[in-house]
């Protein structure tokens, strides 16, 4: 392959220092400090904060103590409910509510279409805190709406947020992240030929039939990166902080809380560190995963 | 076009060059404070006396001055977390609020200077010292040094309304319980009497921070003869007291559902049982006096109507008379909070000033006007209030003090997390203990701990 360029290496290398530079001071070398404290104990008050030792892989042998891994409010625990919660709110929930909401808005006439994804699209583009805030008024046990109204119909009130945490967060999520998945669905089905459909009906298929035999098998590569991509995000999600705090008792102390609390609450620097790399690591894998497949897609549509 | 650009931008830089001269100093002070809020007393204080009387005060030396204080609404564990963040990157107010107990980790943190460190000799010079007396200057000291001034101490009661105990014909005038055993009888039969109401609150969980230690734990535990350290320093950590006192929370809140669980479990839990004992559901709150000098104060969010005829206070019995710590019959323990001088302030000086300003005679006399209570120096005259008086004859005599140490404050979260396992029904008092026990050791190591079962 005959090389072309624009201009000299070295020219090319001097247009990239800056933002290599950048790089390296805001992203590499945090990465490689965050690294080094997680081998440390230091904290930000008391003795080793000043003076931290360096205690090896101690951090990280202290959250996968097989001893306390599944008690409440332990790194084992965390990851656990974080795992529960991207299957249930993200893979489950948004992906499955989406493409059910972007294959209902394929037959429905454009006036309820434009309706149903401005509503949908509402939830993922107002701003976390106001979402957080509108929830917890939503739910709270003494005034929320959703109490109001069940009260109105007659059925007793439910204390939400202290009985069913973790479903009030998995619900939360799922209804705030359905929007992109439909849209990515919505777009994907589009770009399937109407005539596949139009010969469908003519053969007298039903609804569920094309979408199980033409659209799916049609979008796969699309359902993939998007089950991969909202997986990563909901695995990182800090939003349910808002609503519960992580708690009560660190019921929905998802690994990102649980990371927040260790580090900026109880000023565990060593340990937070501990727990930002192991969450590093996981990223990594889901990254590769996703890269992987990205990768294979041109491959495909060939 | 460009010109117009050029000198559009040139009057605005003069306009700010103007606005702010350069022999101005800007002092900024903060607390959980807020007008017609928490602490409302505190922030009217600062507002209407401490800062315009400073003003001239530094005016008539020749500086120019402004003080501005910053209101702070949230909880004291979130001030605490904004002001060691703050003071780890010399940011921050350059006076603050604080409590003492979290003076010991700060400064062994390197997040605090001692006052003559950050000001100079000045600070030995102030004539406020000779009116302070050493036990309220230690408050606020580590190693012997000061590194802020205590507004004053306080300590801990049961809050009583008696319209509850009437209904459930009991007379709180003349009640006063001698054991748990007779606390809890007077919570069952209030119980009996009013169903939906939770006659009894002690103080537990993680979001309540601090509060659950000192208004609940320690409240508990010094009744059953012990503190949460031992003679020599070392941290207990499996005790009967221990165990006892998990079992007083787990009869409260889990076996009897004496008190309100949910309040002890939330977020905003401790405004919960306030608004609780306004509202006349809860008829026994263990609680500071600032439960009764700033929260159910007249005109404040919980004020307590008629409270003068509703509301009254008992001292906190031991498990059994002479079961208390040092044989005592009845328990209290006090701490601090006043305010401390940000290590890394622009200016040291006008912050001192601006400290042992609110110190003087003056200011907390003026204070007193707005919020009456025992002041830490000596020549501020205590008001005509039997609450005060009373409480300071009969509880400070009896009361302990927290343990002045850097680890303290991490013990006292896992306090936290070990009451709040109970009281949730989560673990038995026996497994919470184990696991108290555990992370006690993990944070200050087997050798500065004792286990006495």
């Amino acid at each position: 392959m005959k090389k072309f360029s624009l201009l000299s290496t070295r020219a090319g290398a001097l247009f990239l220092a800056p933002a290599t530079a950048l790089v390296g001071v805001f992203v590499i070398i945090p990465f490689f400090w965050v690294i080094f404290v997680s081998f440390t104990n230091r904290t930000l008050l008391g003795r080793t904060a000043v003076d931290p030792d360096f205690v090896g892989l101690q951090n990280y042998f202290a959250l996968f103590n097989p001893a306390t891994f599944f008690t409440r409010g332990q790194f084992g625990f965390s990851l656990i409910l974080t795992i529960q919660f991207v299957l249930l709110s993200a893979l489950i929930g948004q992906a499955l509510l989406g493409l059910l909401l972007a294959w209902l808005s394929q037959s429905v006439t454009p006036t309820l279409k434009s309706f149903l994804q401005t509503a949908v699209i509402a939830a993922w583009i107002l701003p976390e805190v106001v979402i957080g805030f509108a929830w917890f008024a939503f739910l709270d046990y003494d005034n929320g709406t959703l109490n109001m109204i069940l009260r109105g119909l007659g059925l007793p009130p439910g204390d939400w947020l202290l009985q069913q945490p973790f479903w009030v967060i998995v619900f939360f999520n799922t209804w705030r992240g359905a929007a992109f998945s439909m849209m990515l669905f919505n777009s994907a089905f589009q770009s399937i030929p109407p005539s596949y459909f139009q010969a469908a009906d003519v053969a007298g298929a039903t609804s569920w039939q094309k979408l199980r035999d033409i659209a799916l098998p049609l979008i796969r590569g699309h359902v993939v990166t998007d089950l991969i991509l909202i997986t990563m995000w909901t695995f990182n999600v800090f939003t349910p902080f808002l609503l519960t705090h992580g708690g009560p008792s660190y019921r929905t102390e998802i690994l990102s809380i649980y990371t927040y609390r260790i580090a900026f609450k109880d000023f565990e620097f060593g340990k937070g560190a501990a727990v930002g790399v192991v969450i590093m690591l996981i990223n990594l894998a889901f990254a590769l995963v996703y890269l992987r497949i990205a990768h294979k897609k041109p491959v495909e549509a060939e | 076009m460009r010109t117009r650009f050029h000198s559009l931008l040139l009057s605005a830089a003069a306009a700010i060059a103007f606005a702010a001269p350069a022999s101005a100093t800007e002092l900024n002070i903060t607390c959980r404070c807020v007008v017609g809020g928490v602490n409302s007393g505190m922030a009217e204080w600062i507002e209407q006396k401490v800062i315009p009387a400073f003003t001239e005060k530094m005016k008539a030396e020749g500086k120019d001055v402004t003080v501005k204080l910053t209101q702070f609404g949230g909880e004291d564990e979130q001030l605490t977390q904004q002001l060691a963040l703050d003071f780890s990157t010399g940011a921050g107010p350059d006076v603050s609020g604080f409590d003492g107990f979290l003076i010991p980790s700060f400064v062994q943190g390197n997040l605090l200077k001692s006052l003559e460190e950050v000001a100079g000799p000045v600070v030995a010079k102030w004539d406020g010292w000779q009116h302070i007396s050493d036990g309220t200057k230690a408050l606020m000291s580590y190693q012997g040094k000061p590194y802020g001034i205590a507004l004053g101490t306080d300590a801990r009661m049961i809050f009583v309304r008696k319209d509850l105990f009437k209904s459930a014909g009991l007379d709180a005038d003349k009640w006063q319980p001698k054991s748990w055993e007779e606390l809890l009888e007077a919570a069952r039969k209030i119980k009996a009497a009013a169903p939906e109401s939770f006659p009894l609150q002690l103080n537990a969980g993680v979001s309540m921070g601090e509060a659950t230690t000192m208004q609940g734990y320690w409240m508990a535990l010094l009744g059953t003869g012990e503190q949460v350290t031992d003679d020599s320093g070392k941290y207990i950590v499996s005790s009967q007291g221990i165990l006892d006192t998990l079992k007083l929370y787990k009869t409260i809140y889990v076996d009897e559902k004496l008190g309100d669980q949910r309040a002890q479990l939330l977020a905003d839990g401790r405004n919960r049982t306030f608004a609780n004992f306004r509202d006349g559901k809860t008829a026994m709150l263990v609680e500071g006096d600032w439960f009764y000098r700033s929260v159910t104060a007249p005109g404040a969010e919980f004020a307590v109507a008629d409270r003068d005829n509703v509301m009254t206070w008992k001292k906190m019995p031991a498990t059994a008379p002479g079961k208390g710590l040092r044989g005592q019959d009845f328990v209290t323990v006090s701490g601090g909070t006043g305010f401390v001088i940000n290590p890394h302030t622009d200016a040291p000086q006008e912050s001192w000033a601006l400290l042992s300003f609110m110190n003087s005679k003056e200011q907390l006399t003026a204070f007193q006007e707005i919020q009456p209570a025992i002041r830490i120096r000596d020549d501020v005259a205590i008001p005509n209030s039997p609450f005060l008086t009373e409480t300071a004859t009969t509880l400070l005599p009896i009361t302990t003090a927290r343990p002045n140490d850097a680890n303290y404050n991490k013990i006292s979260t896992e306090i936290q997390r070990m009451t709040e396992s109970v009281v949730s029904g989560e673990l038995s008092p026996e497994d919470a203990m184990a696991q108290y026990k555990a992370a006690v050791i993990a944070i200050v190591g087997e050798e500065n701990t004792v286990s006495t079962l």
